[in-house]
């Protein structure tokens, strides 16, 4: 009868400051018990926050549900959608869910290779987060399809009508982008994993546990042979995951820049959509990480440190896309050229000039608080400032494809697009959807990499002894 | 490796039901409410495919007969034989004889018969040996890429105007130097394009 | 007498309609308060108030068993359907299962004209206000698809109009009625002329005393001998005409000029100057399509023609007024005076008109009048009153028109005929005991003044014949189904007295009948057939052996070969009647007939509610039309309800701000706001009868405010100008003669040469197929928009969806305002797929389900669409359409012998677009192919080509260059749209050509 109250935790918990990734007083035993410890927690100690927060997901996992059965049974009909607006809100959360899909592989591969030691408590995190974030991006492409049942003649496979998916489209092209990247970053995710998933099985305080994580461990034994072959493939795997990053959100922006709308047709949309991309999947990660080290007091583990460093990139990526908005109302004034200066004019003051008013308070001015590190330290503003952007960058998908579309070349054909309550649904289940597995994630995984920990642990033992000196 | 057994056998069951008789109904005889056999009309009585089949030069349908069609001649021979009672029924009340339909294109799909036979594609080119099926079944997938067989190399499937009708034919071992003389000579254009057959 | 019930006769006042035998007397009471309630026959709407009434619904239920059948559902058809698209959406989930077992059902004995898979067409008329359209009408076994206009009619010449194309959707209305009904209950036309034919009886021995016959206009020569032959054996029997949107000024202001029935009509082909006071004479009228077609051909300019110039005198803007040199708002009741003052400058002897001083520009428009004596023409409005049509025949005489540009031809109405408001009348001092309709609506259509609802209750006996079971028919003893034209025998008359004999295409659905068959029991003939009735007359008229010969080739040629109408020449001129003194500043209420509704006819039809109106592009609701003046005097905003009141009257309908109508003139029109219409029309709109005055019917003075409700328009036009991107070019003829490629002329829309073009043309062998619209001579009447929808089987969404942005037709007409907002100039533009060279719709298909054809066309494959709607986001035309839903009625038979069976019925979730009508160009490849031939040029014509009334449209192979499109696009004129996004549209467009008159530049 093994018992958790050993996992309670046996250090103080103390916020190192904005220097340290990790609290004071931790060896190699207490990192794994801390981390583990949320997971094998029993369900009855689960804390009040994640039951209410876990329901509450659930809740809306099941508006989703009805949203989509009731669209498969009428039609995309249901939607605002119209001739000239035929794409809205699926599209619009697509490109934004996937968006957010790029912080997890951004800080696990490319912060990996730059060797930012910093990244190791919130790699996990953020690469599960990717996967779910792509999971729900996934979903969209096939619900707004008008004939879903017929999805897959997207995939190219031999068939009796001797036909074969049309290569120049932009959509074909997002069928392999998405799904590459979702494959690349499930296996890179679980590799990574897998130390851990050993660790929790070692110490996992009941039998079926043990059992369960067994199974997912692979059989992991922590011999220098594996270690040997893992640090290798762990290698590999971040430097095929960095191009993706990259790629994933250029192809999207394909979608519209290979049209010919005043708006979409324009070459600055790969780096700036990536961009755009990176700063929402940061913006997500703290949304979400902030909270959690709260509920599950590890201000130990996610210290001030990550938060500043993470509010820092923001701020960068930020500027750049920054630049893009500058970049694009810039062209539409000196290409000369009628429709797009028109549509960017339409743009500010047109039906639609809220939504670019507060895409460009969301995303350009609050985030520039986060010059002032009394901001950059202040949890709640960073928290606070994070969601502003996840609500700006959604806010950047709407004016791109809606105020681009109502009103393009023809007067005559120019229309208006207002959002349903079907649509809303949709959007809030997704989101839903995505919360209920991150809680799921949190309760059953090691949300932060215990054997990444441990390293900085070591790391911090042969320091300590110089500081010591030094004083 | 057992992994990628596994998958390639899914795929080829998958592919064997897609294309076999369950689905495209090929060498099904369906049921009908005569047991009308092209082989005793064609072969043994030696009526031509138009004495039934009227419209099939002029029209996109070949025609099914009306029940009068075939009171020509059974209204004198078996004219007491139950198997083609349905047929002395449907005359007396009036009732149309209902066929299955053999060969079923979906309703998408245009389909014009007069146009393939003024362009030397013959009965038995689709319709196989009816002279030979007791019952009536189809021996084509008429599946699209089937059609696409011959709508991509006519050359390979033509023949003369003269043999249209003619159910026995066999193709001539210079098939393709006939077939191509013969696609110059009836303007045969190899329309692949969409609207050739989806409007 | 007449008020208490006699028992011996088989018939009991309407009172007992309500009178429920075996039923408390409170729900009697109760109902018979609410039918006596006030505006319309509530009948309808007390139904379904009945519903929460539990006891009177099953009141209803046992007491009116048949009607329960005619009741319109509470739930309309689309949202059916809309379960339907469900239902359809699981069986694609299971898409890749086997195909359904399918029967093939064979002829017993096989008709030997009839080849399945090959269409033959009929020549017949359709009868619109009593005059005839000469028609072709496709039929698939034996069930007519398609109507076209008989080129070899006078009336039609090959092209029709709007309800001619929509009438085939009314043949299989599902709303028709279906049943004889007897005060209600289901009955039995046999039981009806058994009753009738002893009430007959009746009659005649009275001598036709109390006897009234209600039609509308008419000229069936056949039905004329008949009524002849009715009044021999009963001399008292009266004959009166309920035609609500047919003006009877006209007809009686001809017959002063001509002393006698006539018709007057112009010759527009030789007319150089035409000006019309408030005509509208390219829509309206027996003869519409004619002008049309001569108005078109003189607005040529290229080939040396001298191109017609066109004042345009009115105040509601007409389709013709769209399109004219000059336009000058005049209100309605002031356009008497401004006749006057033309005619009185041109010499006429006129007394002086009151009020106002002759406008500024009326002088120029006199000179160009005397510059083309004979050879110019004034227009009277069909619906101005008898004075304005005699000053311009004034004019026309003085100018030395008559004989030349106008032409009068006798009459072919019947004489002796009485109006609603005699019957009116004679109903309220009970002169009418039986009272038969054969076809109008009185009791919708009747001006409010008439009252006709309590009039129509004076009679013993109604008998209605109807298509629907409407506001009439519920007023009456008896209902029959009426014939609708395709079903039934008949003849008629085109306005130049061409007579045409209809053959029906089909038995008639519903076993309606027809006006001939009632009018023969009263004759005493019950058991005689519309065909015996028809060919019986005929018999006696063509007394030669070879009546079958004459007989065959009048119905193969769709017109019979006797003598037309004779040509009237009246000398003498006719003194103008004074005018009464008007206050030309007061506010005027102008009533029309609904641009595609009617009178009201047409409500019930689909294809009609959802086509957009002409100008307002207002679907499924009459608006009042407001001038931008008075809006913005009153803070009218568009689609705020207005309030408009006719002494003491007041209907509500929203406001639609109409540039170019006068200050102070508020145009409302017929047609809507009705409870007896069916599933489709009922309950939209306002309805103007209800505040009409029988005195002063087409205009009248009457206040209009603003009540500042807004109100949900379905309107498919959201940006009424042209945004600086000149979608359309026009030039003045001066510019034109001096620039003839002014569309190109200027620098940016120069169009790309080959070096600038990246990609290398593709070589088309074989056709080449392309289209060119001549925007010279579009009026905008939008007969294009409706012919593509019964060609392609194009769905009908319903309001709601067409307010989302949703309506499917394959080609619009867009319509854009430009310069003073007061008195714009107009300028429409059919937009149907452009068939781009390099289409960007096709790059983006992740599918391929959109592709170019090897004759270049732009090709839609329905069966491979995923609906990913790329295409129409990438269409700079947006000319695509979506199934958003299941827009096809798929389940409602009646529906399904009116498709074309050369077109698939599109299905929920694909998208669908104008296809160049390619089932009529394959129809025809096979055809020539099979001849060894190739493709004359305009043996295709595209469904919106053949019914074009101006010959706007123009399609067919660029490659022959000897075809009429290629000549087309290599004139200067020609441009495409959008040329500078580079995608090389195969549909073009032929500039605009103004031909303004020097003196009033500026």
């Amino acid at each position: 009868m093994a018992n958790t109250e050993n996992y309670i935790p046996t250090v103080e918990v103390v916020d190192p400051g904005p220097d340290r990734i990790l609290g004071p007083g931790h060896d190699y035993e207490t990192v794994t018990k801390r981390i583990a410890g949320v997971a094998y927690q029993p369900f009855k100690n689960s804390p009040k926050k994640w039951l209410v927060g876990a329901f509450i997901s659930f809740v809306f996992v099941n508006i989703f549900m009805v949203a989509v059965s009731y669209l498969f049974l009428r039609g995309v009909g249901i939607w605002g959608i119209n001739i000239p607006v035929a794409w809205g809100f699926a599209i619009i959360n697509f490109v934004w869910w996937i968006g957010i899909g790029h912080a997890g592989t951004l800080i696990s591969a490319i912060l990996f290779l730059l060797k930012q030691d910093w990244r190791q408590s919130i790699s996990r995190f953020s690469e599960a987060m990717t996967l779910f974030a792509v999971a729900c991006a996934g979903m969209f492409p096939i619900l707004h399809l008008g004939r879903p049942w017929l999805a897959y003649w997207l995939i190219p496979y031999p068939n009796s009508m001797w036909l074969w998916p049309q290569p120049r489209s932009p959509l074909e092209w997002d069928v392999f982008a998405v799904s590459t990247y979702a494959t690349t970053s499930v296996v890179f995710w679980y590799v990574g994993l897998i130390p851990d998933l050993a660790a929790m099985r070692d110490a996992a305080p009941h039998l079926w546990q043990k059992r369960a994580y067994a199974i997912l461990a692979l059989g992991w034994r922590n011999s220098a042979i594996h270690w040997h072959r893992y640090q290798k493939a762990y290698l590999l795997l971040a430097g095929l995951a960095t191009p993706l990053v990259l790629s994933v959100h250029t192809i999207v922006s394909f979608d519209f820049a290979i049209a010919q709308l005043p708006g979409w047709h324009t070459t600055i949309f790969p780096p700036y959509f990536v961009a755009g991309a990176v700063y929402s999947g940061f913006a997500m990660v703290l949304t979400l990480m902030i909270p959690l080290r709260r509920w599950y007091n590890m201000k130990d583990l996610v210290t001030l440190r990550h938060i500043d460093a993470a509010s820092k990139l923001m701020l960068g990526v930020g500027l750049i896309v920054a630049y893009g908005y500058g970049m694009e109302a810039f062209f539409s004034w000196y290409s000369g050229d009628k429709y797009e200066s028109f549509m960017y004019w339409n743009r500010i003051t047109g039906p639609y000039g809220w939504s670019y008013a507060m895409l460009i308070s969301c995303n350009i001015v609050i985030p520039q608080a986060l010059w002032f590190e009394r901001v950059r330290h202040n949890i709640v503003a960073v928290w606070l400032i994070s969601i502003v952007i996840n609500i700006g960058m959604w806010l950047e998908r709407f004016v791109i494809v809606v105020t681009s579309l109502h009103r393009d070349f023809l007067p005559s054909s120019w229309g208006k697009y207002v959002g349903t309550q079907w649509d809303w649904a949709t959007y809030a289940g997704t989101i839903g959807f995505f919360m209920l597995l991150i809680f799921l994630f949190v309760r059953t995984l090691p949300s932060i990499s215990i054997f990444e920990l441990r390293e900085v642990v070591h790391h911090d033992k042969q320091l300590e002894p110089l500081v010591e000196e030094t004083i | 490796m057992a992994a990628l057994l596994l998958i390639a056998s899914t795929f080829s069951v998958a592919y064997i039901i897609d294309r076999g008789p369950w689905i495209t109904s090929v060498r099904v005889a369906p049921e009908q409410p005569i047991e009308f056999s092209h082989k005793h009309h064609v072969k043994d009585d030696g009526i031509d495919c138009r004495y039934c089949h009227t419209s099939v030069e002029t029209s996109g349908y070949a025609g099914i007969p009306p029940t009068e069609t075939c009171m020509t001649c059974h209204s004198q021979i078996w004219s007491n034989a139950t198997v083609t009672a349905p047929i002395r029924e449907s005359w007396a009340s009036g009732k149309s004889i209902e066929w299955t339909r053999v060969h079923d294109l979906p309703d998408f799909v245009y389909f014009n018969h007069s146009i393939h036979i003024n362009k030397g594609i013959g009965c038995s080119t689709c319709h196989g040996q009816v002279n030979e099926m007791s019952l009536t079944y189809k021996v084509n997938t008429l599946n699209m890429n089937w059609c696409l067989n011959c709508h991509r190399e006519p050359e390979r499937f033509i023949r003369p105007k003269s043999e249209v009708f003619n159910i026995d034919y066999q193709y001539p071992p210079d098939q393709m130097e006939l077939g191509k003389k013969l696609v110059a000579e009836y303007h045969v254009h190899s329309l692949t394009d969409c609207v050739t057959c989806h409007r | 007498m007449k008020d208490s019930v006699n028992h011996n006769s088989p018939f009991i006042p309407i009172e007992s309609l309500l009178e429920p035998p075996r039923k408390r007397v409170t729900d009697l009471q109760e109902l018979r308060e609410k039918l006596a309630s006030g505006n319309g026959p509530q009948f309808w709407r007390t139904l379904e108030e009945a519903a929460e009434s539990e006891e009177l619904h099953e009141y209803i239920e046992q007491e009116f068993p048949g009607l329960s059948g005619q009741i319109p559902q509470g739930v309309d058809r689309r949202s059916l359907l809309k379960v339907m698209g469900a239902s359809l959406a699981l069986a694609g989930a299971a898409a890749c299962t086997k195909q359904p077992k399918e029967l093939i059902v064979p002829y017993v004995r096989q008709p030997e004209n009839i080849i399945p898979g090959m269409p033959l067409f009929y020549a017949t008329a359709m009868p619109l206000h009593g005059y005839a359209r000469g028609l072709l009408v496709e039929s698939h076994l034996n069930r007519p698809t398609k109507v076209e206009g008989n080129p070899d009619h006078p009336a039609s010449l090959g092209s029709t109009g709007i309800f001619e194309q929509g009438s085939i959707l009314n043949l299989y209305d599902p709303d028709r009625s279906q049943t004889v009904l007897r005060e209600g209950r289901i009955s039995t036309y046999s039981e009806f002329t058994g009753l009738f034919s002893t009430a007959a009886q009746g009659i005649t021995e009275r001598k036709g005393e109390g006897l009234a016959i209600l039609t509308g206009v008419t000229t069936s020569p056949t039905l004329i001998s008949q009524m002849q032959a009715l009044s021999t054996s009963n001399p008292a029997v009266k004959w009166y005409v309920h035609e609500p949107s047919v003006n009877p000024a006209m007809a009686s202001a001809a017959r002063k000029i001509a002393g006698k029935n006539a018709f007057v009509s112009y010759d527009l082909s030789k007319a150089d100057v035409i000006v019309s006071l408030d005509a509208d004479f390219l829509t309206n009228g027996p003869a519409s399509v004619v002008y049309s077609k001569q108005f078109s051909a003189r607005r040529a300019v290229e080939g040396g023609n001298k191109r017609n110039r066109y004042y345009a005198i009115e105040c509601t803007q007409t389709v013709g007024g769209s399109i004219a040199d000059h336009r000058f708002p005049v209100k309605s009741s002031q356009i008497a005076v401004v006749a006057y003052q033309l005619a009185k400058a041109l010499g006429v002897n006129a007394p002086d008109a009151p009020g106002a001083a002759a406008p500024s520009w009326l002088n120029a428009v006199v000179q160009d009048l005397q510059g083309a004596k004979g050879r110019s023409v004034v227009i009277p409005g069909e619906f101005q009153p008898e004075s304005v049509h005699l000053a311009a025949h004034a004019i026309n005489a003085a100018l030395g028109n008559i004989g030349q540009t106008v032409i009068l031809y006798e009459g072919v109405e019947p004489e002796g005929t009485h109006s609603t408001e005699e019957l009116v009348s004679d109903l309220n001092n009970g002169h009418v005991e039986t009272l038969i309709i054969l076809g109008p609506n009185p009791v919708y259509s009747a001006a409010s003044t008439l009252n006709f609802k309590d009039a129509i209750r004076k009679a013993r006996l109604v008998v209605r014949l109807g298509q629907m079971f409407d506001e009439t028919s519920l007023f009456s003893h008896w209902h029959i189904p009426e014939a609708h034209y395709l079903e039934t025998w008949s003849d008629s008359r085109a306005f130049d007295g061409t007579i045409t004999i209809q053959q029906p295409l089909i038995e008639p659905l519903y076993g309606g009948k027809s006006a001939h068959e009632i009018l023969s029991i009263l004759i005493g003939k019950p058991d005689q057939t519309s065909h015996d009735a028809v060919k019986s007359y005929w018999q006696t008229q063509y007394k030669a052996a070879d009546f079958q010969t004459f007989w065959q080739r009048s119905l193969h040629d769709g017109w019979v070969n006797v003598p037309k109408s004779g040509i009237l020449n009246p000398s003498g001129s006719i003194a103008l009647p004074v005018l009464p003194a008007a206050d030309a500043n007061a506010v005027e209420i102008v009533f029309r007939p609904d641009p595609t509704i009617g009178d009201g006819t047409w409500s019930n039809n689909g294809w009609l509610q959802e086509l957009p109106k002409p100008q307002t592009k207002m679907t499924w609701d009459n608006v009042v039309l407001v001038s931008p003046k008075d809006a913005q005097a009153q803070h009218i905003a568009g689609a705020d309800l207005v309030e408009v009141t006719v002494d003491g009257r007041t209907i509500k309908g929203p406001a639609w701000i109409a540039p170019g109508l006068p200050e102070g003139s508020f145009t409302i029109t017929f047609g809507y706001g009705r409870s007896g219409s069916g599933r489709v029309g009922n309950e939209i709109g306002y309805n103007a009868y209800s505040i009409q005055n029988a005195a002063m019917p087409y205009v009248t003075t009457g206040t209009a405010k603003g009540t500042g409700v807004h109100y949900r328009i379905a309107n498919t036009q959201e940006t009424q100008t042209m945004a600086g991107r000149a979608p359309v070019r026009a030039a003045d003829i001066a510019e034109f003669s001096e620039h003839p490629n002014f569309p190109t002329n200027e620098e940016e829309f120069k169009p790309l040469t080959q070096e600038e073009n990246e990609y290398k043309p593709w070589p088309y062998t074989g056709y080449k197929w392309g289209m060119t619209i001549d925007l010279n001579v579009c009026t905008g009447c939008s007969a294009c928009i409706i012919a593509c929808q019964s060609e392609n089987n194009i769905a009908v969404v319903g309001k709601d969806q067409v307010a989302r942005g949703r309506h499917m037709h394959w080609i619009r007409v867009d319509r854009y305002y430009h310069g003073n907002l007061d008195n714009p100039e107009v300028y429409n533009q059919p937009i149907p797929c452009m068939h781009c060279e390099q289409a960007p719709c096709e790059v983006v298909c992740p599918v391929a389900a959109t592709v170019h054809s090897n004759e270049g066309i732009n090709e839609m494959v329905y069966n491979r669409c995923v609906g990913t709607r790329y295409c129409s986001n990438n269409c700079p035309y947006k000319v695509r359409r979506f199934n958003f839903y299941l827009f096809s009625d798929w389940n409602t038979q009646s529906l399904y012998g009116m498709r074309n069976p050369d077109v698939t019925v599109r299905s929920r979730g694909v998208m669908e677009k104008c296809s160049y009508c390619i089932q009529r160009i394959q129809e025809n490849k096979i055809k020539t192919e099979k001849e060894g031939r190739t493709i004359r040029d305009g043996e295709v014509l595209t469904a919106c080509q053949q019914v074009c009334p101006t010959n706007a449209i123009t399609f067919g192979n660029l490659n022959d260059k000897k075809s009429k499109v290629a000549q087309l696009q290599a004139l200067q004129r020609n441009y495409n749209l959008l040329d500078d996004l580079n995608t090389r549209p195969r549909t073009t467009y032929l500039g605009y050509v103004r031909n303004p008159n020097e003196a009033l530049k500026g």
